[in-house]
């Protein structure tokens, strides 16, 4: 029996959009949802349209100044963009942007109600994953924080214990410091240190304050970590740490760029680490969840040979419990190759030689051991 | 940067006739490591560590009754005097030096004579860690150059050319190699492969990103 999964999409999506050089580029979702349906996965019945969100919904973790400011954005002094991080190289102003920005909670928000009010047991919004906005300021190509805002959305109208799983090669810092303080909402972020990559944040010790102390979970991974290190530390902490917090929901921020491919991040992962990660998802939400699990994209800027199959490859776990092996869909190739500056992959795995060798690799994985390790000193002792 | 913009001003302080019972307790209680012992007129006279006073202390292994006397006794018999101060425009680096030469990790802070403040090795650090920008978001490129005049200007220029926000410039010495010099940039953006990009084609060598396995631009 097929579960009841919704995808999330609408073409009005692709509008949150810097400019062309910008590297965050929504067409991802759309080759995602083209390689989907090219591959008889995903067809009308699992989309749904994103509603729009209220400003009352923006304002659940933005503060009503910095919303203004993103509203009348092409009207602010440079200096009084830069107060809330717009205007600048990573989040430059463009037209509409609240609207566009808006569509994204939408969406996101729409997936929840999809899974909470509807009656589906899972759903995606790959627009979706906006993981660095923060309560009055932008940054790292993110206004506002989608996730963080349905975490609260969750936490006010249905009050489910949520936990956060964030997969984006950055550390998710904005959804982090929303629920710093948070006992019910548990986040844990895999990425690579913050030691040359932004935001920087994201150290192991960072473990949230106050009622929330024990909540915040932070593994950084060293530069050029593959698939066996990455996978084998994200197995382990999620497990432990799902089983410690013992969530009601899960939501999946999956960034897709761990990749090797991906221009601005300097981990080696390849797409055997991007069938894992949803497949320990999916058996987490089993587990404690009901099954119920809401994705959300992220990063991934390899727009061509890593995200469609990446972000692809969540649906069809979510939908058959395991990803696709083999060939891509031909169709696929044919339509965006001659778009595509670089050659499409033609399978959904990466060919071997393809995947880089890397000289420092068991020093790499002992400082990752010794990492999670460090992350899960309190959880071991919380079980007992 | 001077000693006033990180010293704290809320001292925690004891008069010489205080006890060494006295001291613990403000030591627990307060989380700190140091106290100055001031006069009546607010003048340091000495400065008492934890460890002093734990080496005044009876050991855990005597019996309790022969020592019990021992913490009631004025906190004079056992503070160092005299005491090095710092003054609250001395240099934050000059204080580091004094740290690193005396081995010591606390000084008061006096101004005309009077305790205005206290500086510790806590206080070094976290500047420190203010001095290499890690503390706000920011992505990290080093750039290894020639030891030469007008070299920071020229690499700093390609940053302003892609009007990115510079948090943090440090200047390493590469390795014993007096010829050459690691410029270490913290840059306000996740996007850093414009300037990688810039620096590569200025001609400029990269120590990161640095190429491993293979050319990421």
């Amino acid at each position: 029996m097929n579960p009841n999964i919704k995808f999330v999409f609408d073409y009005s999506l692709l509008n949150y959009h810097f400019h062309d050089e910008h590297p965050f580029n929504q067409k991802r979702v759309v080759l995602t949802k083209d390689l989907l349906e090219k591959s008889g996965q995903l067809s009308d019945i699992h989309i749904i349209k994103p509603r729009e969100a209220e400003d009352d919904e923006i304002l659940l973790l933005h503060e009503p100044a910095y919303i203004r400011a993103v509203k009348s954005a092409m009207t602010l002094s440079k200096d009084d963009l830069n107060r809330f991080g717009l205007g600048t190289e990573d989040t430059p102003v463009f037209p509409n942007m609240h609207k566009a920005a808006t569509q994204i909670v939408g969406a996101t928000l729409t997936a929840v109600d999809a899974v909470l009010k509807d009656g589906a047991t899972r759903a995606v919004n790959f627009a979706g994953g906006l993981h660095h906005g923060f309560k009055r300021r932008a940054s790292g190509f993110c206004i506002y924080n989608d996730a963080a805002i349905a975490i609260q959305y969750i936490r006010q109208h249905f009050h489910l214990k949520v936990l956060y799983i964030d997969t984006d090669a950055h550390h998710g810092d904005g959804v982090q410091e929303a629920f710093y303080d948070d006992p019910n909402v548990c986040t844990f972020s895999i990425h690579e240190t913050g030691r040359y990559l932004f935001p920087g944040t994201g150290k192991v010790t960072e473990r949230g304050i106050k009622e929330g102390h024990g909540y915040s979970f932070n593994l950084p991974i060293d530069a050029f970590t593959q698939d066996k290190s990455y996978i084998e530390s994200y197995e382990t902490a999620i497990w432990e740490i799902a089983e410690f917090f013992k969530p009601d929901i899960i939501i999946t921020q999956n960034g897709a760029d761990s990749h090797f491919y991906d221009p601005l991040t300097h981990l080696c992962g390849s797409m055997t680490t991007f069938e894992k990660i949803p497949e320990v998802a999916l058996q987490i939400s089993n587990t404690y969840c009901n099954g119920r699990w809401i994705a959300l994209g992220g990063g991934g800027y390899d727009i061509w040979r890593v995200v469609p199959r990446a972000w692809a490859q969540i649906w069809n776990v979510m939908k058959d419990e395991k990803p696709l092996q083999g060939l891509l869909p031909p169709s696929w190739i044919q339509e965006w190759q001659t778009e595509s500056p670089v050659t499409l992959p033609t399978t959904w795995h990466d060919k071997t030689e393809e995947i880089p060798t890397i000289p420092r690799k068991k020093e790499i994985e002992e400082k990752n051991k010794s990492n999670l390790d460090y992350l899960l000193k309190y959880t071991k002792v919380k079980r007992g | 940067m001077h000693v006033e913009e990180i010293m704290n001003r809320n001292v925690v302080t004891l008069n010489p006739t205080d006890s060494i019972a006295k001291a613990h307790e403000l030591l627990v209680e307060y989380k700190i490591r140091h106290i100055p012992i001031v006069d009546k007129d607010n003048l340091v006279v000495g400065i008492v560590s934890d460890r002093d006073v734990r080496d005044a202390s009876p050991s855990i292994f005597s019996s309790a009754d022969s020592n019990s006397n021992i913490l009631e006794k004025e906190i004079s018999s056992i503070m160092s005097s005299p005491v090095l101060t710092a003054h609250p425009l001395d240099f934050v680096e000059e204080v580091a030096r004094i740290f690193y030469d005396r081995e010591i990790a606390c000084l008061p802070v006096v101004h005309h004579d009077k305790l205005v403040g206290v500086i510790t090795e806590k206080d070094l650090l976290y500047t420190l860690i203010q001095l290499t920008g890690t503390h706000v978001q920011s992505s990290h490129i080093e750039v290894k150059v020639p030891h030469k005049p007008g070299i920071l200007p020229e690499v700093a220029s390609i940053f302003g050319k892609r009007s990115v926000n510079i948090s943090s410039v440090l200047v390493y010495p590469f390795r014993n190699d007096p010829d050459y010099k690691i410029l270490v940039f913290r840059v306000q953006t996740m996007n850093p492969l414009p300037i990688i990009r810039d620096l590569r084609v200025a001609g400029y060598e990269l120590m990161w990103p640095n190429n491993i396995p293979e050319p990421r631009l």
